[in-house]
């Protein structure tokens, strides 16, 4: 009895985290700009590792692959709040190098229209 | 078994080729990160379908390493500009 609602369970949660992966891949590829698409990635993505792993966890309940799921998936969560916000940073530098690069290339005239930023 | 590793396959060939047409290099990392997640999802899949615990291993240290690429990379351009 156990055994098979742990079976469905796992199958259910490892299902829902291939339409995460599918869910991220389809964001990754149609985000417009680079912020929506950071934002698709590493949330949705850590979510569905997550998932997979708990539906990995309960088909194989032994205590060592339990514990090395978890680390993955710990390790894996870290990485991407680390990663989202230091890949956010870096492209806000360099937009803001560029843009002051451009500003100093372009000296402003009579006929231009006043920037809004 | 093997319809959810073939999704997962596709969702990792998004990431490879928003590496490979992207405009930005923010981008190609994202794609990297997308790539290393779901190649540790795929090694994970693999340990329990071929019921051998080598996998898992693989996995964590794909995952050790993909928590590194990211923040030595972004360090080394950093560094470059």
């Amino acid at each position: 009895m156990i055994s098979t609602v742990l079976f469905f369970a796992g199958w259910a949660f490892m299902l829902a985290g291939c339409m995460f992966f599918v869910t991220a891949a389809l964001g990754l590829l149609r985000f417009p700009d680079l912020f929506s698409r950071l934002h698709a990635v590493t949330k949705i993505d850590t979510l569905g590792l997550g998932l997979m792993a708990l539906g990995l966890a309960l088909l194989d309940p032994s205590w060592r692959s339990c514990l090395m799921l978890m680390l993955v998936w710990v390790l894996v969560m870290a990485s991407g709040a680390v990663n989202c916000q230091l890949l956010a940073r870096f492209n806000l530098e360099q937009e803001e190098a560029q843009s002051d690069e451009a500003a100093t290339r372009h000296r402003p005239g009579k006929g231009d229209k006043p920037r809004v930023s | 078994m093997i319809w959810l590793a073939s999704i997962i396959l596709l969702s990792a060939l998004a990431g490879l080729w928003r590496m490979s047409h992207s405009p930005t290099i923010a981008d190609r990392l994202l794609g990297l990160q997308m790539l290393s997640t779901t190649g540790i999802a795929f090694l994970l899949l693999l340990a329990h379908w071929q019921n051998n615990a080598v996998w898992r291993d693989v996995a964590l240290v794909l995952a050790l390493l993909a928590a590194v690429v990211t923040v030595a990379l972004v360090q080394m351009l950093r560094r470059r500009t």
